[in-house]
């Protein structure tokens, strides 16, 4: 059986840019993603809807929060750290908050030596942020373990206030700590790709007839970085409000 | 020798895309912890009422902003592609209003509930 030979899909006329670029990407009956990858444009859809799902719970957690008439407990008190002796407001949430972007930063790089080729460093670096990754999900393990097991602290009630709290706090950090530990057995499994050379011999992947290519380690580096972004806002507005 | 490479293969070269040097990378990683820290600061040093607000907010937005235009590379991609993802993450400010509003709405008549109560 032959197979009918591709024909190149390579620009004819030079892509508009600007908003007559956008109206023309649009209307050029095909794909509407020029010069992207077909899984990467998929990543980014997916990624659109989970910003609505975290969006949905950070803003539910607003309005409880705005229309609870008990107090809100301090969560600068209750996420402390005895250090010393000396309690210091934050201290574990602060090191998680640096851990993650550690983690982004070292994805990145994965991402510019896998397009270079350079299997040794990207599998290095892909790691490196597993490990990140694997800390982060172990320390809030610490911070869930200290709330439930010392403080008291449930979903539908807690001695130190609002019995919101543990409702929000446990949905809104469960559901991105689930993110983060689906995170790393994803990177796991892409640096296996990577250190085996599928993406170099461009064998298919699991479950797919696509030829393997190292813009999969762009792809992962996406899902990563949204979770590391899903993170800056769950600091901001749950732990600094 | 990456020139000769490139004049080799232009296509190729232009496909694989998103090539950046590492610097920019290990900037905004940089930028990043200064970022954070600043952010954890306003809670260390008890900045409060509309002022911790404005900081937090802006620390937010400018760390977000950092990751997704040059981690997630939207400061490189056409704009069809960055309308698509940012355009309807615009819609989301209508759910927070509605919230608010909500929030305010259930805390007043709690407040008035609570207070029928007491006489």
């Amino acid at each position: 059986m032959t197979q009918a030979s591709r024909t190149s899909t390579g620009q004819a006329l030079p892509l508009p840019e600007g908003i007559q670029g956008i109206v023309a990407d649009w209307s050029s009956d095909q794909r509407a993603f020029k010069n992207v990858p077909w899984g990467k444009a998929m990543m980014w859809i997916f990624l659109l809807s989970d910003t609505f799902i975290f969006s949905s719970f950070l803003i539910s957690y607003m309005t409880v929060r705005m229309s609870t008439t008990d107090p809100w407990p301090n969560p600068s008190e209750v996420f402390g750290l005895e250090l010393f002796g000396k309690s210091i407001p934050l201290l574990l949430i602060a090191i998680m908050t640096f851990v993650l972007i550690s983690s982004s930063g070292t994805m990145a790089m994965a991402v510019k030596f896998g397009y270079e080729k350079n299997r040794k460093m990207t599998f290095i670096l892909l790691l490196c942020t597993a490990a990140l990754g694997a800390t982060f999900v172990g320390m809030q393990a610490f911070e869930w373990t200290k709330l439930i097991v010392h403080e008291g602290i449930r979903p539908w009630g807690n001695p130190l206030g609002a019995a919101q709290f543990g409702a929000a706090f446990f949905m809104i950090t469960g559901f991105h700590g689930t993110h983060v530990s689906i995170g790393v057995i994803f990177l796991l499994i892409v640096a296996t790709k990577v250190i085996r050379g599928d993406l170099d011999h461009e064998r298919p992947g699991f479950m797919t007839g696509r030829k393997g290519k190292y813009e999969i380690v762009e792809i992962m580096g996406l899902y990563w970085h949204f979770v590391d972004l899903v993170w800056v806002f769950i600091f901001a507005v749950f732990y600094l409000w | 020798m990456a020139h000769a490479e490139a004049q080799q293969h232009p296509v190729a070269a232009h496909a694989e895309g998103q090539q950046h040097p590492i610097g920019i990378y290990l900037k905004i990683w940089g930028l990043l912890f200064v970022l954070s820290t600043a952010s954890y600061l306003v809670d260390y040093f008890h900045f409060h009422g509309y002022l911790r607000w404005f900081l937090i907010i802006v620390f937010m937005l400018l760390k977000a902003g950092l990751i997704v235009a040059v981690f997630m590379h939207m400061l490189w991609e056409r704009l069809a592609m960055v309308y698509a993802i940012l355009v309807p993450t615009l819609l989301l400010m209508v759910l927070l209003g509605i919230g608010a509003l909500e929030a305010d709405y259930t805390f007043f008549t709690r407040g008035v509930f609570f207070l029928k109560g007491l006489f």
